[in-house]
């Protein structure tokens, strides 16, 4: 069949294009360009978006054998991804661009324009596994490598995205994709993996959101309070520079009082308050999810009422590369609406700590990806033990 | 599959012809220096001087005129750098750099780079709806004094369109202000004749017109102070330094004297079968746009060259109709310049008065001596159904994803669907 291979420039994607070749489909590599001045995106060999990338994909395109092109995809990652972030952390948010762009841009606006332009498949270099069940469906399951499992990354991912999608690593360790990409001869086999967030040039979130929110509100400041007392402990210049569980950098003149580490506990978008406190404040035994994406049978209410997911192997995962936690989940919700207007609520039978509204929780049962959303609210242990509730 | 490629990209580059490939190769066993004193040496100078001369004769100037170089983006960079910091050191009040907004990136960059280094005060001068040079605005521009030179291309290297250079020339005569043409891409189908032209500095290249790339020429009147880019052995008239490529140099004297010479068969050949293209695009395509001017009965006429068809494909994205008619194997460009491979709106485009999405749906296609009718009839049999495509795939939103594609999870990546891909061998 037709593949078109995204090539970031780094070694995975490159050894995804080499295989997806090798096994006899006609493969053309495309470079995404997301940024009309690639310059200003990160230098060096850290990101996926900078000049350097595009060569370097260029130049295992080459190796490889096949056509190489570089598709703009600027004006679509700006409006999809770039603005998203932006007005998440407006809102006092902490979303994760690479979900976005995956479910906006490499596996719908560019995959929607493969398909009209006669390819069948969009491969990339991700870490998980494509399998098709006895129903005709296509599952989605944890890589092999569960140090490099991205299947949290692609929990957005519906159907008819995962019928048009090819991760050729899915079943390799790491390592030994480094080992096939200099036996192939590809250049980028040492090349470090990227981090970060990759239109970030330099790392700095926290610097870039002021720069580019400015004093939008709620970022034009406000105080930070203890969580237990609602002393104010301080002032600071915008929420965008917090992250919930964050522990540095919270400019506080005083020690608490136990002397103990404080770290922000919630973030209250339209006062711009943050409240800060102990470890054991960040302890979380519940959330509230909308915008579910499910990835081969939706899990949706019934007339007879909400669905529940249960039992031993249904865990979630709430970042990436973060701990499974064992779970029950409910979705509810009018049966007749879409599914992506459902609400999930998840009962973490393991806490979890330091989770944000804006992240994503992607849900598992064993290893098979259920699907994902968008966390809106968090239910914290010391909350509602000191409000007298039930734990 | 090896069906050799339709290659329709000759404003980029030429096929080498065989007169330039026989006198590079006879070279390339040779050694020698053309600096060197002893024998070996004088011969090398010998086949270059000979060879000056071959290209002074083709181009209507003075051996002496000839300032080789590593190819035209160098003689842009000299006329324009060099000629503009030699007429600001003879009097500082000539800062006013004039060029027009429809330039080869080898001429507006220099340009930009000087004014934004201060050395200069950058005009750009407006084109009409074909992208020719607005010559009032040229001469309002002269009636503020204080310009150092213009540069003005013979003809533009996206759209074809043939400017008014003996006009130009003629004006900034009245005002002492010399003018610098870039023609590497009229040579091999316009008179271009540096004396008769009155122009005071030439740009040509030989890998425009069947010769190697890698070496140029900036023509350049004697009394045209430039000031010198690159030091070094000062082998060219002190102005350009660099060992003298001897193979190179004979392989361009010889593909440019037989391109001149065949000039007048090329630029007629060359209008027939863009006027078969355009037709057979505007049947395919019937809301396709010819931009530039329109193709006349003879090439004299035209006011355009003849090899070069640019058309915008309304709702098509150019870089989606390149690569599907490069994977049918027809090669051409979107004709807009790539910085770092993305993708830009073509600034000439912008400048004839059309939009970025009009600009982002085009296609060049560049014709040359070897084009055949058979070529035309396979770009225009490929560029229906790929105009189909690039139309679904600009369609925001509109493309539903459909049926489920056979094969399309991993378990099934080891069995291929389709027949292997032949492309890899090439």
């Amino acid at each position: 069949m037709r593949v078109l291979a995204a090539m970031s420039g780094g070694v995975d994607s490159a050894v995804a294009a080499a295989r997806a070749a090798e096994a006899g489909h006609d493969v053309t590599g495309i470079h995404l360009a997301l940024s009309r001045n690639p310059a200003s995106y990160r230098s060096g060999a850290r990101g996926c978006c900078t000049i350097e990338d595009s060569n370097d994909a260029r130049r295992a395109a080459d190796v490889i054998g096949i056509p190489f092109y570089v598709w703009d995809l600027s004006e679509e990652f700006h409006a999809e991804v770039v603005e998203d972030f932006m007005d998440s952390y407006a809102a006092g948010l902490t979303p994760n661009p690479c979900l976005r762009c995956n479910e906006k841009i490499k596996f719908a606006a560019v995959l929607d324009r493969a398909l009209a332009l006669g390819f069948d498949a969009v491969a990339t270099g991700h870490y998980a596994v494509l399998t098709e069940n006895p129903a005709g469906l296509v599952e989605m399951h944890r890589s092999v490598d569960a140090g490099k499992d991205q299947s949290y990354v692609l929990g957005v991912l519906d159907q008819s995205q995962l019928r048009h999608s090819l991760f050729p690593l899915g079943d390799t360790p790491k390592s030994q994709v480094r080992a096939e990409a200099a036996a192939r001869g590809l250049l980028v086999a040492d090349k470090p993996d990227s981090h970060d967030i990759c239109f970030v040039a330099d790392g700095d979130n926290a610097g870039w959101l002021r720069e580019k929110l400015g004093d939008r509100a709620p970022n034009d400041g406000g105080a930070i309070v203890d969580d237990a007392t609602g002393e104010e402990l301080g002032r600071h210049e915008g929420t965008y520079a917090y992250t919930i569980g964050q522990r540095k950098g919270l400019r506080i003149g005083r020690p608490a009082p136990d002397g103990k580490p404080r770290y922000v506990l919630d973030i209250e978008p339209v006062s711009g308050t943050v409240r800060v406190g102990p470890r054991e404040g960040l302890a979380v035994d519940g959330l509230e999810a909308d915008r579910p994406r499910w990835c081969d049978v939706p899990l949706a209410p019934t007339p007879a009422g909400p669905a529940v997911l249960e039992g031993e192997d249904v865990t979630v995962q709430l970042r990436a590369h973060g701990a499974e936690h064992r779970a029950r989940v409910v979705v509810s919700g009018d049966p007749a609406a879409p599914t992506d207007e459902h609400r999930v609520d998840v009962e973490l039978l393991e806490h979890a700590s330091g989770i944000a509204p804006g992240q994503a929780v992607v849900v598992y049962a064993g290893s098979r990806v259920v699907g994902s959303a968008t966390i809106t609210a968090t239910r914290r242990v010391a909350t509602r033990e000191r409000a007298g509730a039930p734990a | 599959m090896s069906r050799p490629s339709v290659y329709l990209d000759h404003a980029a580059t030429t096929p080498l012809s065989p007169v330039a490939l026989e006198a590079m190769t006879e070279e390339l066993a040779q050694v020698g220096n053309a600096s060197s004193l002893h024998a070996s040496g004088r011969r090398a100078r010998r086949v270059v001087e000979e060879s000056r001369e071959r290209i002074a004769a083709a181009l209507g100037c003075r051996p002496s005129e000839v300032v080789l170089t590593s190819g035209g983006t160098e003689a842009d960079n000299l006329a324009l750098k060099g000629g503009h910091a030699a007429r600001r050191s003879a009097d500082p009040s000539r800062r006013r750099l004039l060029v027009s907004s429809v330039e080869h990136h080898a001429v507006l960059d220099p340009a930009e780079h000087l004014a934004a280094t201060g050395e200069a005060d950058l005009g750009l001068l407006p084109v009409d709806h074909d992208g020719r040079l607005d010559l009032e605005a040229l001469r309002a521009e002269l009636g503020r004094g204080g310009v150092s030179l213009l540069s003005l291309m013979w003809a533009n290297n996206e759209v074809g369109t043939l400017q008014p250079v003996a006009e130009a020339a003629a004006l900034c005569a009245e005002h002492g202000v010399p003018v610098h043409s870039d023609a590497v891409q009229a040579l091999s189908t316009q008179p271009v004749d540096f004396a008769a032209s009155g122009l005071d500095a030439l740009t040509v290249s030989a890998h425009k017109v069947g010769g190697p790339i890698g070496v140029g020429a900036l023509v350049a009147r004697r009394d045209l102070a430039l000031t010198p880019l690159v030091h070094g052995g000062g082998q060219e008239r002190d102005v350009r330094s660099g060992t003298l490529p001897t193979p190179l140099v004979a392989a361009f004297a010889a593909a440019l004297e037989q391109a001149v010479a065949e000039r007048e068969t090329t630029a007629a050949r060359l209008l027939g079968l863009s006027t078969r293209l355009v037709a057979g695009l505007r049947a395919a395509v019937p809301d396709a746009v010819l931009n530039g001017p329109a193709l006349s009965a003879t090439p004299d006429a035209a006011g355009r060259l003849p090899g070069i068809v640019h058309v915008s494909f309304p709702g098509c994205q150019g870089d989606s109709l390149l690569m599907l008619l490069d994977a049918a194997g027809v090669e051409c460009s979107t004709g807009s310049a790539c910085s770092a491979g993305v993708p830009q709106p073509s600034h000439v485009l912008l400048a004839m008065g059309r939009d970025e999405a009009e600009a982002k749906s085009s296609l060049r296609f560049s014709l040359g001596r070897g084009t055949t009718e058979a070529d035309v009839d396979a770009a225009v049999d490929a560029i229906g159904p790929a105009v189909e495509r690039a139309r679904l795939a600009s369609g925001r939103g509109t493309l539903r994803r459909g049926a489920p594609a056979q094969g399309s999870t991993q378990g099934s990546i080891q069995d291929p669907a389709d027949r292997p891909s032949d492309r890899r061998a090439g």
